[in-house]
């Protein structure tokens, strides 16, 4: 009897034991996944805010040797370039989603087509800007916005359209089921029914493209090439705040270094915003109790 | 009104498995016939041939002939057309998940291109109170969504969806195999209120369920259809051994 008990107080002081290991473990991990995040975040924000004023998102950037300056127009041209990499990325990857999870399942093309997405999603963003350069830049004899946001975009479609496809996956088939036994058409059903349950997904996969793209710098070296003046007009380069960035952190003045802080902090500032905004529009109208 | 449903020769086919056989049953117009059988028996398969819903299996196959109301919908429709006439409400409840109660009930009309507000209103009205389930949600139709109500209330819901779209035919797969026994009293009521205005198949594991709300059952077993009669001879008098061993238990 006094055996027993004493097997079963050990027992227990073991199972106390390694439960508490566990948490402590996990809560470790957890800290050393978020820790880098918000040490960046706080560099940034001591570095970045002391050069940040209202000349900054109001003026172009300084010639050399001037005080002053902003990055009002690499804001505005990663708005714009940014703006063209969705409107292609996000369409023609939502399409190539919907392709492979309802119409293309199994097939021989739908494969090639899974295989090219993975393939394209681990080519390195400097080799997009070459490839964008070749057959967008040298044909149209000039770099241009149009051509930053075609690389961006094309840097898109793989993500999304993955994404895409696995949401939809996940949608239960009794909720197809119940769209065509009320004599809904397959197309009708496709958009209204499943790909409204996947919206929410889908959105999260179109926000990581977007977020992921948003700090590019490789691919627009090539394409959108950057410029210091105003300019938002499609077949002109254009200025974008990853290549300000980038300038201005490889010069020689404090000046600009200090900038260039700034504007890191407004890129991951401008990055959370517009995900959060774009999350906060699409998920307004969900309904309580809706899964 | 409902019609009447003829099937003559229904041959069906999931990949090389031979489903259905050579199954002939005539189904009368306003009433309510069951399908009984063991797990695997094709009943499943029977009803969904009947609104061309197994054909939306790519390996699925099907030949014969199924006449409702006299026009044979594999040859004199389209699928999308005869889904329209013949409602189907499912084993489990599939409410869509991202839709109002009140959206849920409209899909039906809305996504075939409907839009008048007034006449929706009264459809879903209508649709809901012939489902039994008006009382319960007439003051959240707008703000709950259809995934938020119980299991019972779910399949009501799933019932009205099916009758907004204003069919001829009702096809139940099983519709109160999910649910608590208060709420199958619910579907069994609401069935004999809707035999007046539709023509209802429904299938069921449940032999009472069949007695009880059935006019005329059919007893399948490997494929095939063994006996088709009135429930009162199925279940005091049946014709073939088969049937009579399984509704007194001996197997299935």
């Amino acid at each position: 009897m006094a055996t027993q008990l004493n097997s079963s107080t050990l027992n227990r002081r073991w199972r106390w034991f390694t439960n508490h290991l566990a948490t402590v473990l996990a809560v470790a991990s957890t800290i050393l996944v978020v820790a880098p995040l918000i040490a960046i975040f706080i560099d940034l924000v001591v570095k970045g805010t002391s050069s940040l004023n209202l000349n900054f998102f109001t003026k172009i950037p300084a010639p050399v040797g001037e005080q002053g300056g902003g990055m009002a127009n690499a804001i505005v041209g990663s708005a714009v370039l940014l703006g063209l990499a969705s409107l292609l990325g996000i369409p023609i990857g939502i399409a190539a989603g919907i392709y492979l999870s309802e119409y293309g399942r199994g097939s021989k093309l739908s494969n090639v087509v899974r295989f090219t997405a993975d393939v394209l999603n681990g080519v390195p963003s400097i080799v997009m800007g070459v490839a964008v350069y070749a057959l967008v830049v040298v044909p149209a004899k000039g770099y241009s916005a149009f051509a930053g946001g075609v690389a961006l975009g094309i840097m898109m479609i793989p993500t999304v359209a993955r994404t895409t496809e696995e949401m939809l996956l996940m949608v239960p088939h009794s909720i197809r089921e119940a769209a065509l036994g009320l004599g809904v058409p397959n197309w009708r059903s496709m958009i209204s029914i499943t790909l409204k349950t996947a919206m929410p997904g889908v959105i999260t996969g179109c926000m990581l493209a977007f977020a992921r793209v948003a700090g590019e710098t490789a691919p627009l070296i090539f394409t959108a090439f950057g410029n210091q003046f105003w300019s938002t007009a499609l077949n002109q380069p254009v200025a974008a705040l990853p290549l300000q960035i980038y300038v201005y952190a490889l010069s020689p003045y404090d000046e600009w270094h200090r900038l260039a802080w700034a504007g890191s902090l407004v890129l991951i500032v401008l990055i959370v915003v517009s995900v959060a905004l774009v999350r906060f529009v699409t998920t307004r109208g969900v309904l309580k109790g809706a899964s | 009104m409902g019609v009447g449903i003829e099937v003559n020769n229904l041959n069906a086919w999931y990949g090389t498995n031979h489903t259905l056989q050579d199954i002939t049953l005539h189904i009368p117009a306003n009433e309510a016939t069951a399908l009984i059988g063991p797990s695997g028996c094709g009943k499943s398969t029977f009803v969904r041939c009947l609104n061309r819903m197994h054909e939306t299996n790519p390996i699925a196959k099907v030949t014969g002939e199924v006449k409702v109301g006299g026009q044979d919908i594999y040859s004199e429709t389209s699928a999308v057309e005869v889904r329209r006439r013949i409602g189907m409400v499912f084993q489990r409840p599939n409410p869509f998940p991202t839709m109002s109660i009140y959206d849920n009930v409209a899909s039906g009309l809305r996504l075939n291109g409907f839009r008048n507000r007034r006449v929706l209103d009264e459809v879903v009205e209508r649709s809901l109170k012939n489902a039994a389930l008006w009382d319960e949600v007439k003051d959240d139709l707008k703000k709950k969504s259809g995934a938020s109500l119980s299991g019972g209330q779910q399949q009501r819901l799933c019932i009205a969806r099916a009758l907004a779209v204003d069919p001829e035919v009702l096809l139940m797969d099983e519709p109160a195999s999910a649910l608590d026994p208060v709420s199958t009293a619910k579907i069994e009521d609401l069935i004999f209120q809707l035999k007046v205005q539709y023509t209802i198949v429904i299938v069921t594991h449940n032999m009472q369920q069949a007695a009880r709300v059935a006019e005329r059952t059919g007893f399948f077993l490997n494929g095939k259809l063994i006996e088709f009669d009135s429930t009162h001879k199925i279940f005091t008098n049946p014709t073939d051994k088969r049937t009579e061993d399984y509704i007194t238990g001996r197997f299935g």
